[in-house]
């Protein structure tokens, strides 16, 4: 397997590929949409990708944590934070990407 | 236009954009939208990283092989290795949220 992360410019290049926008346009409209994910999430949305995920926000209580180096209690402040849920359609491409390289 | 109120599906984020580019089908906006979770998908797929600033990266996390047991029988059954997709919340996103 290729070592390779891919990024923001990659995701604009797939869609000047696969779209035909201008190259300029492809990375606008990536920009764009990822705004508008993280605008929904930030405003406490469900984010519902039908065949891709499902990103949900959760407010997590103060709970007492611990320093792992000094042994230290410290408190965690309550929080907000993003669960990431698969569909069922994003797993199985992975399993099955992984069977075919493994093999 | 919300159906739902604290929901946005596909079809929402599509609308919002094409409302956004009037130069732009909405037909376009929705291939534009599935070129980009598509290609996440792939990258996934063939075992690499996506890290999108800002927002978070994407990533897979294996799972060994293990020995399950049926909860209702009792019984012991090979778990086979598996290998499931990850997401951790970009540090701008978090702090946003956090604010």
């Amino acid at each position: 397997m290729t070592d390779k992360t891919l990024t923001r410019s990659d995701l604009s290049e797939a869609v000047y590929r696969k779209v035909g926008l201008s190259r300029t346009e492809s990375a606008l409209l990536v920009e764009m949409i990822i705004d508008e994910i993280c605008d929904a999430i930030v405003r406490g949305e469900t984010v519902k990708l039908s065949s891709f995920a499902t990103f949900q926000v959760r407010s997590k209580n103060e709970r007492i944590g611990r320093n792992p180096k000094t042994g230290e209690e410290v408190p965690i402040t309550p929080r907000r934070v993003v669960t990431f849920k698969a569909s069922n359609v994003l797993k199985n491409h992975v399993i099955e990407g992984f069977r075919r390289n493994a093999r | 236009m919300k159906v739902h109120g604290d929901v946005m599906i596909k079809s929402e984020l599509v609308q919002i954009i094409a409302d956004r580019n009037p130069h732009l089908y909405q037909r376009d906006v929705e291939n534009i939208v599935n070129a980009i979770l598509d290609e996440i998908t792939e990258t996934l797929a063939s075992g690499n990283r996506v890290e999108l600033r800002g927002f978070g990266a994407f990533s897979i996390k294996n799972r060994p092989p293990r020995e399950g047991r049926n909860p209702r029988t009792g019984e012991t059954v090979q778990v086979e290795e598996k290998w499931v997709p990850f997401f951790k919340t970009g540090k701008e996103l978090r702090e946003r949220l956090n604010k």
